[in-house]
């Protein structure tokens, strides 16, 4: 009797053939396997300062309390499609949008830049099963889920303060995750490139213009036309957009294309993201 | 036969009496905290001018034209939304760019590198520790504050020859909130603090210190708490300043910050020097 009849050895499983979701998945992204590992982690390792998440609701109740006994009633009301509507009303949703924003880029950014270079987080999961797809897909999964902790008590804020001009404004959560996907994407991305912590200062050097130009404080009609034009090319803007249409419940045949925007800046930020950790983590 | 002793050198046995001593010292240690300072200069530089620059035309020149558009009634003193914000903006960027240099710089000096040990196994000594983190401040706000009086020259509704009185006034509020501060992160075993602090303290003062309004919109109690902080006094000394509405009551404003900036080098001095005997 020879070995192998006495010990059968398992075959590697064939690799699944690909499906029409898989072949629309960016390339990098085609050998997810366990994107829920990293996920978890995250969580455990979160669960020591659950106090600053939690305390993270204050944050946007001070600044729409701020704009509403302050800077609001200097400004009263501003026109927004035909509407007249309060300024903290006007300035709540593009908060929204910029804390999605901050959420995402610190957590695929300084957080990111930590457990790749100082922590060794990823060389270790690499150890398992895990691929770097898992890794990336896991990280932004994760920063996804903080942020929708932030968007849903910001959600609480704004209805609780009366700044909801409709019931659409539930929509805002969805937007909110999109946003942060597309910065967590392309955060992430750019953190494969960096080198020293001195680096991140482009990172506050690139989010500080979006946050105070993007429609956020003052309306796109008040920009000139070559303000506008530059407007476009400010993701924040296409999120500020959006959450606001949501806010008063208008709709138009436009919003689709801010939508795409941030689709597409997601689908490049990932496919960046995934390749560059195969070559930074897999050398 | 005893050996001859080599003679002591003349530099370690420096005698250090009175003030000039304490003087040089503290001079060490500023030029301890200058030098990290150039490493990053380039880009302290940048960010100086950039971020007034973006604030000032996001917050006061954009916002502006909706509140000069509605009319503030009154509540402005007449004055062009941007001419009242701006000297806000410089009060609270002192206040803020002071106080991140004394929370993580304290609490790494003391607890990560330990750089402040190192330097009390040195004929310096903890008070030498503090005076020197004071000097360094002031001269760190004093280049700050300048940075953004050169950026509001720029525009003609800021450009105000007050800015020579509300670049010293915006630095005294920076040292009036940081150096109570300092002596808080002296004591501190973990950084988890200093989120908390920005989150509950360092929020709320720019954002009602009466930097973007005037504090006379917010309900009572509120503003007598404004009126406690440090923040208020410093933005209303710089507006005073910078629109030329100063007074004798203006002196209260300051001597009201020289206060906060004793109190805290006072308690610096004592949690410093309970810090590095342990």
């Amino acid at each position: 009797m020879s070995a192998p009849d006495l010990l059968p050895v398992a075959q590697p499983a064939e690799p699944p053939p690909p499906t029409v979701l898989l072949r629309m998945l960016p390339p990098g992204l085609r050998q997810v396997r366990r994107p829920t590992r990293p996920i978890e982690r995250s969580a455990m390792v979160y669960r020591h300062t659950w106090i600053l998440i939690v305390s993270g609701f204050f944050e946007p109740l001070l600044y729409l309390l701020s704009l509403r006994v302050g800077v609001g009633k200097l400004v009263g009301t501003v026109s927004l499609g035909g509407e007249q509507i309060s300024y903290a009303s006007f300035v709540a949703p593009a908060m929204m949008a910029s804390s999605a924003m901050n959420g995402a880029v610190y957590d695929s950014t300084m957080n990111v830049f930590h457990k790749l270079k100082y922590g060794k987080i990823y060389d270790a999961m690499l150890s398992t099963p895990l691929n770097t797809a898992d890794v990336a897909l896991g990280e932004i999964g994760w920063a996804l889920i903080r942020g929708m902790i932030y968007a849903v008590s910001f959600l609480g804020v704004l209805v609780g303060m009366g700044l909801a001009e409709s019931p659409w404004v539930i929509l805002s959560l969805p937007i909110c995750t999109l946003i942060g996907l597309a910065f967590a994407s392309v955060g992430m991305a750019g953190t494969t490139y960096m080198r020293t912590w001195a680096d991140f200062e482009i990172v506050t050097l690139v989010t500080m213009p979006i946050f105070l130009f993007s429609a956020t404080f003052f309306p796109a009609s008040s920009y000139g036309t070559v303000g506008h034009a530059l407007l476009q090319i400010s993701p924040l803007y296409h999120g500020v957009v959006l959450i606001r249409a949501a806010n008063l419940g208008q709709w138009s045949w436009t919003l689709p294309l801010h939508a795409a925007f941030l689709l597409a800046m997601t689908a490049i930020g990932m496919t960046v993201a995934a390749r560059r950790l195969d070559k930074l983590l897999l050398k | 036969m005893a050996a001859t002793l080599p003679p002591p050198s003349t530099t370690d046995q420096r005698p250090r009496i009175g003030f000039l001593g304490h003087a040089r010292s503290t001079l060490h240690v500023v030029e301890n905290t200058a030098l990290q300072f150039r490493r990053a200069l380039l880009w302290n530089v940048t960010a100086g001018f950039l971020q007034p620059l973006l604030y000032l035309l996001g917050l006061g020149v954009g916002v502006g034209t909706l509140v000069d558009r509605n009319g503030s009634d009154g509540s402005l003193g007449g004055l062009p939304y941007v001419t009242f914000v701006a000297p806000g903006l410089l009060a609270t960027a002192a206040m803020t760019s002071a106080s991140m240099e004394s929370m993580w710089p304290v609490l790494g000096a003391f607890k990560w590198q330990r750089m402040y040990h190192a330097m009390v196994a040195t004929p310096l000594t903890s008070a030498d520790l503090v005076f020197g983190h004071l000097v360094w401040l002031t001269i760190r706000m004093v280049l700050t504050t300048s940075a953004i009086a050169v950026v509001f020259t720029l525009f003609p509704d800021t450009r105000s020859s007050g800015l020579l009185i509300a670049i010293p006034a915006a630095a005294l509020c920076g040292l009036a909130m940081a150096m109570p501060l300092t002596a808080i992160s002296a004591t501190r075993e973990r950084d988890s603090f200093f989120a908390a602090y920005q989150r509950f303290v360092l929020i709320p003062l720019f954002l009602f210190g009466g930097a973007f309004y005037p504090i006379s919109q917010l309900p009572g109690w509120l503003q007598w708490v404004m009126k406690v902080t440090p923040t208020w006094h410093g933005v209303s000394l710089c507006r005073a300043a910078t629109t030329h509405a100063l007074a004798a009551s203006d002196l209260g404003h300051a001597a009201y910050l020289v206060a906060w900036v004793a109190a805290g080098t006072v308690a610096s001095l004592i949690t410093f020097r309970r810090q590095l005997s342990k």
